[in-house]
């Protein structure tokens, strides 16, 4: 009940910016808002499904390429958007069928070398995409007010579609089956657990915000490159902020895109040589100190021991 | 023909380098069950260290390479044991992340300590042209001392009993335990010996190509896909892996240019594990 | 009683690089029955239960479930058709409650409505093989015993036809191995065909109306559980050629 009555005022807050705050602080919330959808995305995937996916810049990048193309064939606003979240949706839904097969680590590698192969692909596909001198997209004409109003809105209403998805599958058939196949694939598929199925509705659920995400972003910032659109430090950001909410809770990644990325505006811009660094230390912090992420809070009281001990060890085996 | 011979010594060339880049890198994932994100951040810190020991301090790069080799060696034992060990047993997505913050950390202070400048150790030894095909000198010599340095691990691996110990950690971690062997200390002893050789393969680097920061992305890259091609934690797999992938670049490199070589890569890497969703020689049960 | 097999099994191979597990097994079970497996260790008997659930397929052969061929079917479809299995080593959902573990089998393959529903059905489960009292606690607290029945309760949930019992009773002590005996047949007399699959021959000969002998790979014996147990060839695989020898010269002369 707090929780949702916390949800309810920030997005009131958030909507209200406009009206008493400064474009810098619109600008913030609107990132608060993209990285909250990102982060929420991701949880379909990371924190219901288990899946260490790091295809999240694939897709967002994939996103703001086909929003950007169609908006600039002069295709009027929101269309390019919603063009982008079924491309990439049906890119993730066939791509899920292949990679879905692969486990851990290698499932890891192969959600991170999609965003490797897209970017390659953007790099040189150069007709097409402006090859590594970037893409220009159509500016929103009517002014920065109005264009950072519209464009605050337009991510905060996807947050809110991400969301009130995640409310839906965290209580339906499909949620349940996604926490089984996190604890033990083998034992759901043995209880009537469609795991390809129900892996690939993850999938594509993570991915097609991602695309409306991307694609609003790019009539934002009217400029994309390829190292920009499938960066790197995008796709590895947004696991570490669920991580840090709580991964599989509705709340958690929301909390966790929001604490993280002020901290970023509030502590980094002013040690921009340490800025990696730091973010470092957080994620090495994160995952000593808050296990469970912000909601699940038991701070450890001392660093953990080495967890070697026999006993140990058998337990593991014998859960699994 | 002649063009035939130039990609195979091409190929040779880097497949060789390859397989160094990617040896150490396959250990600590096969053993310790760890992606090792820090692994190219450790190669461009050797290339660093060489080139700044050659340039400042006039230290061949031959020489300064033990050095270098002991000190990530000592780097890596020590963030195994006093960091990562203590959450090896999590899922996947923990010790990944962990070895990501820790990279950024490392590379962090690495470009601030060298600056982001590329940086490359001229030798000018000259080139040597055989049937006509023509190759400089330090290229070989850093291919001849990228295969010695496997060569060694491998000997290491096979006949010393510490090699014996992490060759039983990799197979059976829990019988390992119970035959009395410290599973902590063998871990962090293989991610120092995956940091060594990450170390040595970088100064070994900067002989032949310009070394940056940029760069860590780019040699992590190409470990893992030499360890998807050629299987996980064994030298022979590595080898094989790192050998086809510099045969494959240096063809496709050669028809398609630089650019595509990469993406080819990484497209048969994604291939291959869609084929064989556990890696070519796959361990089963084995995340 | 149905003239049709519940579930026949017709030819069925598969190998293992050049080892062939399962070698041209064929058998038939009939609604109602308990029918015991047994083999020595090796002999194939979980492989058998993995491609007849479609963990595994065959490399050759067929699966009838309920007149049905159902050979290359995953195990979800095995699931919600109605065949369920335990597995040798338990595979709970750790974290889970016990009663979430137990709900999923309702929802997933069994035929609960949705979460409450299946939930409401759980306990009911829960109370059949007396975990009641441990409903609320995380799968992985359970003791090896207590898993071991949370892994029956959660097939049960499935409504099954039939039930494959891999070694339910690997690793308990002789009391428990009673209780499990009198579970199953509770379970069996709700109609559910069962098959035990064993190495202990205790459990298979005191409940079974019928037993299958495999022997690397192939089924060497199949009948009654008095006549199989003097079968020289059941004899031989167990205990070894000699002693089968031995045995057949002793009873010539006495």
């Amino acid at each position: 009940m707090r929780s949702s009555a916390f949800f309810i005022l920030s997005m009131l807050v958030l909507a209200a910016a406009p009206f008493i705050a400064d474009n810098y602080v619109v600008r913030l919330c609107t990132f608060l808002c993209m990285y909250a959808a990102l982060a929420l995305s991701w949880n379909f995937i990371g924190g219901y499904a288990g899946y260490p996916s790091f295809a999240t810049a694939g897709f967002f990048g994939l996103g703001a390429y086909a929003g950007a193309l169609t908006q600039n064939l002069g295709f009027w606003l929101p269309l390019p958007w919603l063009f982008a979240t079924v491309v990439v949706a049906l890119f993730a839904a066939g791509l899920g069928f292949a990679i879905l097969r692969m486990k851990g680590h290698y499932f890891a590698i192969g959600s991170i070398s999609i965003v490797e192969i897209l970017r390659l692909l953007a790099s040189s596909w150069a007709q097409l995409t402006g090859g590594g001198d970037g893409l220009n997209v159509r500016i929103l004409p009517g002014g920065p007010d109005y264009a950072g109003r519209v464009f605050l809105y337009s991510m905060m209403a996807v947050m809110i579609a991400a969301f009130i998805t995640m409310l839906c599958v965290d209580r339906s058939r499909l949620g349940f089956g996604l926490r089984c196949i996190k604890q033990n694939e083998d034992a759901a598929d043995m209880i009537g657990i469609d795991v390809t199925s129900y892996k690939t509705a993850a999938f594509t659920l993570s991915a097609m915000y991602c695309g409306t995400i991307g694609a609003i972003y790019a009539s934002w910032v009217a400029y994309i490159d390829p190292s920009d659109a499938f960066s790197i430090l995008l796709t590895l950001k947004v696991p570490v902020m669920t991580l840090l909410g709580g991964p599989g809770t509705v709340y958690g990644p929301i909390l966790g895109a929001w604490v993280f990325v002020l901290l970023e505006e509030m502590i980094w811009a002013k040690f921009l040589e340490y800025n990696r660094a730091i973010l470092g230390a957080v994620i090495v912090l994160l995952i000593f100190a808050l296990p469970g992420g912000l909601l699940r809070m038991q701070w450890r009281r001392k660093w953990p021991s080495s967890v070697f001990g026999l006993p140990g060890l058998n337990r593991l085996k014998e859960s699994r | 023909m002649q063009t035939t011979l130039q990609i195979a010594a091409n190929g040779l060339m880097l497949g060789a380098l390859y397989a160094c880049i990617a040896v150490g890198f396959s250990l600590v994932w096969g053993v310790l069950n760890v992606i090792n994100m820090l692994h190219g951040s450790f190669i461009v810190l050797g290339g660093y260290m060489a080139f700044f020991a050659w340039r400042d301090l006039g230290v061949h790069p031959l020489v300064s390479l033990a050095v270098i080799a002991g000190l990530l060696f000592l780097l890596g034992w020590g963030l195994q044991y006093g960091i990562i060990n203590r959450v090896v047993m999590q899922p996947v997505l923990t010790t990944l992340t962990l070895t990501f913050g820790l990279d950024m950390i490392v590379y962090n202070f690495m470009t601030l300590a060298f600056t982001a400048t590329p940086r490359r150790i001229v030798l000018d030894l000259g080139n040597i042209e055989f049937l006509g095909v023509v190759m400089p000198v330090d290229r070989i010599v850093a291919m001849v001392l990228a295969l010695a340095l496997t060569g060694l691990l491998f000997a290491v691996l096979r006949s010393s009993k510490l090699g014996r110990a992490i060759v039983a950690v990799r197979m059976d971690r829990d019988a390992a335990a119970l035959m009395g062997i410290r599973v902590d200390r063998i871990y962090a002893i293989t991610f120092g010996i995956g940091a060594l050789m990450a170390g040595a393969c970088g100064s070994l680097l900067a002989v032949v190509y310009p070394v940056t920061s940029s760069m860590t992305g780019l040699f992590l890259g190409k470990a893992f896909v030499v360890c998807v091609i050629g299987g996980l934690g064994s030298v022979p797999g590595a080898l094989i892996g790192g050998l086809s992938l510099g045969f494959i670049e240096s063809a496709a490199g050669h028809w398609l240019g630089p650019q595509d070589a990469m993406t080819i890569g990484f497209v048969l890497m994604i291939l291959l594990l869609m084929t064989k969703p556990t890696g070519l020689l796959g361990k089963q049960g084995y995340e | 009683m149905n003239a049709q097999p519940i579930l026949e099994v017709k030819g069925l191979s598969r190998a293992f690089g050049g080892v062939k597990a399962v070698n041209d097994v064929s058998f038939a079970l009939h609604r109602g029955e308990i029918v015991g497996l047994i083999g020595p260790n090796g002999a194939g008997k979980t492989t058998l239960v993995n491609l007849i659930t479609g963990v595994v397929p065959p490399s050759s052969g067929s699966v009838l479930f309920d007149g049905q061929d159902v050979t290359y079917q995953r195990p979800w479809q095995a699931a919600r058709r109605g065949l369920a299995r335990t597995f040798q080593i338990v595979q709970p959902f750790p974290e889970m409650t016990v009663l979430e573990n137990v709900a999923a089998g309702a929802l997933f393959a069994g035929r609960a409505a949705n979460r409450a529903d299946a939930e409401a059905q759980a306990l009911e489960h829960l109370a059949f093989v007396g975990l009641a009292q441990d409903a609320h606690r995380p799968a992985a607290a359970l003791p090896l015993p207590g898993r071991k029945r949370l892994e029956l309760a959660k097939s049960l949930a499935m409504r099954p036809k039939v039930l494959l019992l891999d070694e339910v009773n690997a690793g308990l002590n002789s009391g428990e191995v009673d209780q499990a005996l009198d579970l199953m047949r509770r379970i069996a007399a709700q109609g559910i065909t069962i098959l035990i699959i064993e190495h202990l021959m205790k459990v298979v000969l005191t409940l079974s109306q019928r037993v299958l002998v495999l022997h690397q790979g192939r089924l060497i014996s199949s009948g009654d559980p008095a006549s199989v147990v003097q079968d020289p060839q059941v004899v031989e695989a167990y205990l070894g050629s000699k002693f089968a020898e031995r045995q057949r010269r002793m009873t010539a002369n006495g």
